[in-house]
């Protein structure tokens, strides 16, 4: 049997992994992947939730999957500004690697 | 959802998932990426979360992961070989990464309701589609606005960015 440790597991793993991606990657496109796996692990566990909340109807607790929804819209949205940020920026330095953009480091 | 097909589907999920910061290769992470996100949208359909599995697949696996692939061949990126390898951020950045995963883990363990099942669901008609938009409109109708206001923004964002000369 499948319990709600096991899906927070699963999603605690792949939090983790896009973490240890933001902070050991230097290439800044291989950083914004990892984001978008942690965000998803946060997915993941709010709708394991919802479905362990089942309401008195006998169905899935509804209000967590709008949230889900609009957490996914945001990320798509974050996503398109993103990568134009990073195109704007190997415009200006002809890099995509963070070590090469420390203007605004102490 | 069956014990047989849960863990297939999450252990898919998180070796592609590992593939993508492993890999050398930014498109050979992205393709990673697109698998990973296949797997997580199988265990949302696991979940009774249809709708949310759906748009995953159509969203994620499909426009984001696009776009990330359009974006990693304009800027011609390739699987260069760095100067050094910074073996102090690496080792910083993993042994991190793991104190976060034993806090996550040791949170889970001392959860009450992590060992039980997922209760039934007593009504087997499942349009959660149908709820999902009568939450939206209705409950959630300030924030859906907002939403689309959110979307206009980054889209001019993203055309002001894009241009090539800012003034």
């Amino acid at each position: 049997m499948v319990t709600l440790g096991d899906y927070l597991l699963v999603s605690g793993l792949l939090f983790t992994i896009g973490f240890a991606g933001v902070m050991v990657r230097r290439n800044i496109i291989i950083i914004f992947m990892s984001l978008e796996l942690m965000l998803n692990a946060a997915n993941l566990s709010l709708v394991a939730f919802s479905r362990f909340r089942v309401t008195p109807a006998g169905l899935p607790d509804y209000n967590v999957q709008v949230f889900v929804f609009f957490i996914i819209t945001v990320a798509a949205a974050e996503v398109a500004l993103g990568l134009a940020i990073i195109v704007a920026l190997f415009r200006a330095r002809q890099t995509t690697h963070v070590e090469d953009i420390s203007t605004l480091k102490f | 959802m069956p014990a047989l097909l849960f863990w297939p589907f999450a252990l898919l999920m998180l070796i592609f998932g590992a593939a993508v910061v492993l890999n050398r290769n930014p498109i050979a992470s992205a393709l990673s990426l697109v698998v990973c996100f296949l797997g997580l949208a199988a265990l949302f359909l696991s979940l009774n979360a249809y709708f949310i599995g759906i748009i995953q697949v159509l969203v994620y696996a499909g426009a984001v992961m696009v776009l990330f692939l359009f974006i990693i061949m304009l800027l011609d990126l390739r699987a260069k070989e760095r100067r050094h390898r910074n073996v102090a951020a690496l080792a910083g950045g993993s042994i991190v990464a793991l104190a976060l995963f034993a806090q996550i883990y040791s949170v889970i363990r001392s959860l009450r309701s992590a060992d039980l099942p997922m209760p039934p669901l007593t009504d087997q008609r499942i349009d959660d589609v149908r709820n999902i938009g009568t939450l939206l409109f209705d409950k959630f109708n300030l924030p859906f606005q907002i939403i689309g206001v959110l979307i206009l923004v980054a889209t001019i964002g993203v055309i002001v960015l894009s241009k090539r000369e800012l003034r």
